[in-house]
């Protein structure tokens, strides 16, 4: 990737809850990371590792304790009456979306953003029809209530309800959380599309590595409100043994390398994809070794 | 921000304030009501503060986080302790000025009926304060137990009240995730006129009252997974009883209230 100014700095944040009183802890602390233009970011980490109350600093829904976080080189805090304008600008999609719905129809929820935004008219209707067709919504459903569709389309209106603001920065926690196989894959897919023809920036947390192998560009990790590691996802998962240490997974083809080479085959352990464990075993088999 | 409510927040400790029976705890409170209501001077609020402050003292909450649950209530502080000083009739005026007055009596009436109101809040905070929301309705239960022979539902009743101290949190962090996530899409709710603001209330209020009633639903549903079927039969994991300190700190109770008495029939 070219060496651009990174569109999102975060500057060594912290974050301390109830200051003061007897329930007093920091759930992100001291953490600093860029985030390149267009760049698909993944972070994952266990629960209470500090992931939602970073991800909620970025939109500046959360004001750091101390450190900054820059957008486009500027601290999203040096005017605190436009934060509005720094949340149109990262867009922010929560676990579990589906449960803020609450317009009388599909359409008049995906434009509650971007209404807030200022948009209107004809501009208003493309952003909503627009986002709304990303992610996979039929026109004869804009006019339904939110309230009659299936999980599973109810958390692609949410989505489209940010993505509807045209945001730069798109911010997905867990977005598949609770959904089945078929879902998980089809919305995955909608925020591939959606990166690679927008060149918007994604950042996605997840519990899941299997999702983050398959997606990101790079890979941070976070333990007890740390960063433990970063880097692309060949560099993170080399270090197997050290994510299962800190009581995360890996993905399961990495287990499955593991496991053959812990039985004396050959592969390369930082192996994450299903194509890539193949050809290494396919190359293997070539040279003769046993199989 | 929402999490700051501190109405009837259970610290977590193991004083000797904590580990009364809650029944002992609610009579407690009854009597110290009672005593507020029927003290009458300086003397009877004295000793009622006093024993307010010991009993702060013990339970080591903080007079801080006490204080800080005035804060709900000022308004009405505020306002009971205005109306009492200019609309008291008393025997003398202190200051005349035009229809304005204010009498001895209204000065006397405004600083008891505020240091009551103040005293009788943070009486009953310390009880929550020390007392978990679930064993707090477990003695309210077996209080009012003789009140089933008149068929008052006093187990239904119980049983709906620790259901709702238990979803007070729960409903508060729906409602601080709900904003935010409304926010992330640039929902305003601080600017405005009066009308504005209740509008920009409609984003979450429509979301939380869908989410109360599906877990409502849910909480039902599993109830009765349990075969739940009312208070009929049922019996306790945790038995309460009477320990030596409960009598002790109830003995002590109705002392003070009957001194407090004692000092309102000479009127100080």
């Amino acid at each position: 990737m070219e060496h651009l100014e990174p569109i999102l700095q975060v500057k060594n944040l912290t974050h301390t809850y109830g200051v003061g009183t007897p329930f007093q802890r920091s759930a992100v602390e001291d953490m600093s990371f860029d985030v390149q233009p267009g760049e698909f970011l993944g972070v994952i980490g266990h629960t209470g590792s500090g992931k939602s109350t970073l991800i909620q600093h970025l939109n500046g829904l959360l004001r750091p304790t101390s450190g900054q976080v820059l957008l486009g080189g500027r601290d999203i805090w040096a005017e605190p009456k436009k934060i509005r304008d720094v949340r149109f600008r990262v867009g922010l999609v929560f676990q579990y979306p589906e449960y803020q719905l609450f317009e009388e129809t599909v359409y008049k929820d995906i434009s509650f953003g971007p209404m807030n935004q200022g948009k209107t008219g004809a501009e208003l209707d493309h952003a909503v029809r627009e986002a709304a067709r990303l992610v996979g919504i039929r026109d004869d459903q804009l006019d339904k209530s939110p309230f009659e569709l299936s999980g599973g389309q109810k958390r692609r209106v949410a989505l489209a309800g940010v993505l509807a603001m045209e945001p730069e920065v798109l911010v997905l926690d867990e977005p598949t959380a609770g959904l089945d196989p078929a879902g998980r894959e089809n919305l995955m897919a909608n925020i591939r599309d959606f990166h690679r023809n927008r060149r918007t920036t994604v950042i996605l947390v997840s519990h899941s590595m299997d999702e983050i192998a398959q997606n990101v560009d790079r890979i941070l990790v976070l333990k007890s409100a740390h960063i433990l590691m970063s880097g692309t996802p060949a560099e993170v998962f080399a270090q197997a043994d050290a994510l299962l240490e800190a009581g995360l997974d890996v993905p399961q083809v990495t287990r499955v390398a593991m496991a053959l080479r812990a039985r004396g085959l050959d592969v390369d352990p930082a192996v994450y994809t299903v194509e890539d464990l193949e050809r290494q075993l396919l190359a293997l088999r070539k040279g003769g070794a046993p199989c | 921000m929402l999490k700051d409510i501190t109405l009837g927040q259970y610290f977590p400790g193991d004083t000797p304030a904590h580990r009364l029976d809650p029944r002992t705890k609610i009579l407690l409170v009854l009597f110290y009501i009672i005593a507020l209501f029927c003290a009458k001077g300086a003397a009877g609020y004295g000793v009622l503060a006093l024993t307010l402050a010991v009993c702060v003292r013990i339970s080591k909450v903080g007079l801080r986080a006490l204080v800080r649950g005035l804060k709900p209530v000022l308004f009405i502080i505020i306002f009971t302790g205005l109306l009492n000083l200019f609309f008291t009739p008393g025997t003398r005026n202190l200051v005349e000025w035009g229809p304005v007055r204010i009498s001895d009596a209204g000065v006397h009436n405004a600083v008891f009926m505020v240091l009551r109101i103040m005293l009788l809040i943070m009486g009953t905070f310390l009880m929550t304060y020390t007392t978990s929301p679930i064993s707090l309705t477990d003695g309210l239960e077996r209080l009012l137990n003789g009140l089933k022979k008149l068929h008052v539902p006093v187990h239904e009743l119980a049983m709906m009240m620790s259901i709702a101290l238990r979803f007070i949190p729960t409903l508060i962090e729906e409602t601080d995730k709900i904003m935010s996530a409304q926010k992330a899409r640039g929902a305003d709710f601080e600017s405005g006129n009066l009308i504005q603001k209740a509008r920009a209330l409609i984003p979450i209020l429509v979301p939380l009252f869908i989410s109360a009633f599906r877990r409502a639903d849910e909480l039902a549903t599993a109830m009765e997974c349990r075969c739940y079927h009312g208070g009929e039969g049922r019996t306790k994991l945790h038995v309460l009883k009477y320990q030596g300190r409960d009598y002790a700190a109830l003995a002590m109770g109705a002392v003070i209230l009957a001194g407090v008495i004692a000092l309102g029939r000479f009127g100080i």
